[in-house]
């Protein structure tokens, strides 16, 4: 029943799209009042549907609803309440009934809230919104249903993988669809103005808001997955390089130089094409990664081979919503100007650095990710891109953009002084060095570009905390929002930097044999392996080992970690114990016993200094991003500024762009 | 994420368990080759895993090629050489860190020739745009 009022609802939103994309761009082509009117409707009526369908989709998995064939492959009636609720989202049909979704809300959103924007523009962004709408919801219903049904019922379901059930893994594919989705508010933006629906400064805030608000998702998003990975997957390691993983970064990154140039546009009137541009492929970007993950062509060839009508539905979607807007892009960007010029060094230049730099660093990442896919196709070569890859050619153009990181925002706008930047911030500067012939002195064998990074990393601390200070020494106003949001994720890039030096230079790993009774010492804590005992949970069977630690600070607790085999689905797990602090983790790994010694159990020990501070400083960056967004100049009830260009450019003939 | 990759692997893949990978027994006694053999390992991808390198997995078959790749070092390979063994065995595709020659090079080169490229391209425009202003 449920699941019949779910498909309906997702039938239904089908031609709503259809109304939402025609009504807007037909009344924007018309300039009737009324359609437009209709448009807007239809995409509050879009998110009124696909949020029934997916409730409905989520109460079957709740309910255990065995008459589904998604319920049966992806639940199980033994699961936790919480693991059922994140199957609906954890599997190819439920998280695409999410993103189309998070589709409609960006539409929705813009349709309420809209209102700054001239009706025609907000009309033609809602034309292409529907438009991605219809192209997805289609997908949906006639590729991967998830409301499918399967005769006769099964009696139970094949449970969650066990690796995924996991907290941190259950919130965070709708973070992730959030960020990637969200993206799609600023590429519907950026075709609308092509479109001719004029550029205005209503339409640069738009542009930052949405970015802003996907981007600080998208952080949350990664942060939590990695944060899963370093605790679940038993290897101590955060990042791995993995082209799934790679998909969601390269968003991300032209997302940073979105959200950056998005400011230039706003204030300045500047980089208004390249702007466009950005929001093209950050949202192509979202959408390779969806093709990449969903094709499973990365994964395996064979795999695409098995269910061919996907990936290419999703590539079919990709080529013609990127290649369509990229023509768009080449045939009508030529027709808005920028309006103020600026000197190399300058704040606007900075950014263009900015750009530059993280434009340059994606486009490493994508050409590692699909090069093995290319070289096969063209000579059937079958080579492997990894991780020794990534931090080769990734991590050294990533340097110089931490190196302008403090001094962008004490750049002066149009005419700077780099001279002068870096007087304002020498103290920084001083720490930094410091920093520098700190860690190269006191590790000893800690490799050069280790110090360098680190020094960075405290240069990009300290740089900001003196922005700050002079900030509220110069002015006697308090600083806006948006000043906080910028130093607080710009401070967290620093604290993330340091997060990943730290864990990539200084960890320490030792793998032991150990009898009950045994112990070692690693890093200032001695471990006893005090004894194993069994354990049982909802859904698995765990072995668990004791064991005691003694820090040389005196302190003495206990960690347990445990091996744990699921049933259900034939599959063991590791749950590693660590023990966090903010000065470094204490991560013990319990292993499979392959020693012909019964007593004997072989755990990996490993030391992770600083490690937390990964996670810490991408949740500043995620809160630096909310603080933005709360700036008074962001507000809905937001009267029309009165000032400068944008006057200027909201009394201008919308036809601006002819 | 990974995650996604597994999500999706789930009904198609086995899954390689996650534990403890490198074993004790497997180490070498001398210090200095036990660290090449690390190092070298993690450069080694898991041919029966997902973009796992043989260091990290814990599948029998990276343990397999840990110990085929620590005798080899032990009967006096160079870094080198232990490499081209492995490749004539198992192909390129073991290798996580692609080598440098031949159709590679693109992929080396692309980051600097990207870098150059968007400089160019930048400095032209903003130099034209300068000219018009």
């Amino acid at each position: 029943m449920i699941a019949n009022v779910g498909l309906l609802a997702l039938a239904l939103a089908l031609p709503i799209a259809l109304l939402q994309s025609g009504a807007s761009m037909w009344g924007a082509w018309r300039h009737h009042n009324t359609l437009m009117q209709v448009g807007r409707n239809a995409a509050l009526m879009q998110v009124a549907l696909l949020s029934l369908a997916f409730v409905c989709l989520v109460i079957a998995f709740l309910r255990s609803d065995f008459s589904l064939a998604l319920v049966v492959a992806h639940s199980h009636s033994a699961k936790p309440f919480l693991y059922k609720l994140a199957a609906s989202w954890g599997n190819h049909e439920g998280s695409l009934t999410l993103w189309v979704l998070v589709l409609a809300l960006a539409g929705g959103a813009l349709a309420i809230l809209g209102e700054s924007l001239t009706p025609r523009l907000q009309a033609h962004t809602l034309g292409i919104q529907g438009l991605l709408g219809v192209l997805f919801i289609g997908f949906l219903l006639f590729a991967s249903n998830p409301f499918e049904r399967i005769t006769p019922p099964a009696l139970d379901g094949f449970g969650l993988n066990p690796v995924l059930q996991d907290p941190a893994l259950a919130i965070h594919p709708p973070f992730l669809y959030f960020g990637y989705v969200g993206l799609s508010l600023p590429f519907s933006l950026a075709v609308a103005a092509l479109l001719g629906g004029g550029i205005s400064s209503a339409w640069a805030r738009w542009l930052r808001i949405a970015t802003l608000a996907s981007w600080s998702a998208l952080t949350i998003g990664i942060a939590l997955g990695s944060w899963w990975a370093y605790r679940e997957l038993g290897w101590g390691g955060f990042w791995f390089w993995d082209p799934v993983e790679n998909a969601s970064l390269m968003p991300w990154l032209i997302a940073i130089a979105l959200l950056h140039c998005a400011i230039i546009v706003e204030k300045r009137g500047a980089f208004r094409q390249w702007s466009i541009f950005l929001a093209i492929l950050a949202f192509s970007l979202a959408m390779l990664g969806t093709f990449l993950v969903r094709s499973g062509v990365l994964v395996s060839v064979h795999s695409f081979a098995t269910d061919p009508t996907r990936g290419i539905f999703i590539l079919a979607i990709l080529v013609c919503v990127s290649g369509g807007a990229l023509l768009l892009f080449s045939a009508r960007a030529g027709c808005l100007r920028d309006d103020s010029l600026f000197a190399p060094v300058s704040r606007e230049g900075a950014v263009l650095v900015n750009n530059l730099l993280l434009c340059c660093g994606c486009a490493s990442v994508l050409v590692g990710t699909l090069y093995p896919l290319a070289l096969e196709t063209l000579n059937g070569a079958k080579v492997s891109v990894g991780a020794p890859f990534f931090n080769l050619t990734f991590a050294p153009l990533m340097l110089p953009l931490f190196f302008l990181l403090p001094l962008g925002p004490v750049l002066a706008w149009k005419q700077g002084s780099l001279l002068g930047a870096l007087q304002r911030i020498q103290f920084a500067a001083l720490i930094g060095l410091a920093a520098i012939i700190g860690t190269l002195a006191y590790k000893g064998a800690t490799p050069l570009w280790a110090s360098l990074a680190f020094g960075l990393g405290v240069w990009i601390l300290v740089g900001v905390c003196c922005e700050i200070f002079e900030r509220l020494r110069a002015s006697g106003s308090r600083p806006s929002a948006s000043f906080w949001g910028m130093s607080l994720a710009h401070a967290g890039m620093g604290v993330l930097l340091l997060g990943v030096v730290a864990h990539s230079a200084w960890s320490i790993e030792r793998i032991e044999s150990l009898r009950p009774g045994d112990s070692l010492d690693i890093a200032g804590f001695n471990i006893t392996f005090e004894n194993t005992a069994f354990a049982r949970g909802d859904n698995f069977f765990a072995e668990q080992a004791l064991l005691r630690v003694r820090a040389d600070n005196g302190d003495v607790f206990d960690l347990t970690a445990e091996r744990r085999v699921y049933p259900i689905r034939a599959t063991s797990t590791s749950e590693s114990a660590i023990n966090y602090s903010l000065a470094g983790d204490l991560y013990v790994v319990l292993g499979e016993n392959w020693i012909a010694d019964a007593e004997a159990r072989v755990f990996r020990f490993y030391w992770n200094p600083l490690v937390s501070l990964i996670w810490l400083g991408a949740a500043l960056m995620a809160i630096g991003g909310g603080c933005c967004l709360a700036d008074r100049r962001y507000r809905a009830s937001r009267p029309e500024a009165k000032r400068g260009w944008e006057t200027r450019q909201e009394t201008l003939p919308v036809e601006e762009i002819r | 994420m990974k995650l996604l990759l597994i999500l999706f692997a789930v009904t198609v893949f086995a899954f390689a368990d996650t534990s403890v990978a490198l074993q004790p027994d497997e180490r070498l006694d001398d210090p200095a080759l036990e660290a090449r053999a690390r190092a070298l390992a993690a450069e080694m991808r898991c041919l029966v895993c997902q973009n796992q390198s043989i260091d990290d997995s814990s599948a029998p078959f990276a343990r397999d090629v840990r110990l085929l790749l620590r005798s080899r070092l032990e009967a006096g390979d160079t870094d080198e050489e232990v490499r081209a063994f492995l490749v004539a065995r198992f192909g390129e595709f073991i290798l996580l860190k692609p080598t440098t020659k031949g159709v590679n090079l693109v992929l080396w080169l692309s980051p600097l020739l990207t870098l150059a490229f968007a400089s160019i391209v930048a400095w032209w425009y903003y130099r034209r745009w300068r000219a018009q202003g």
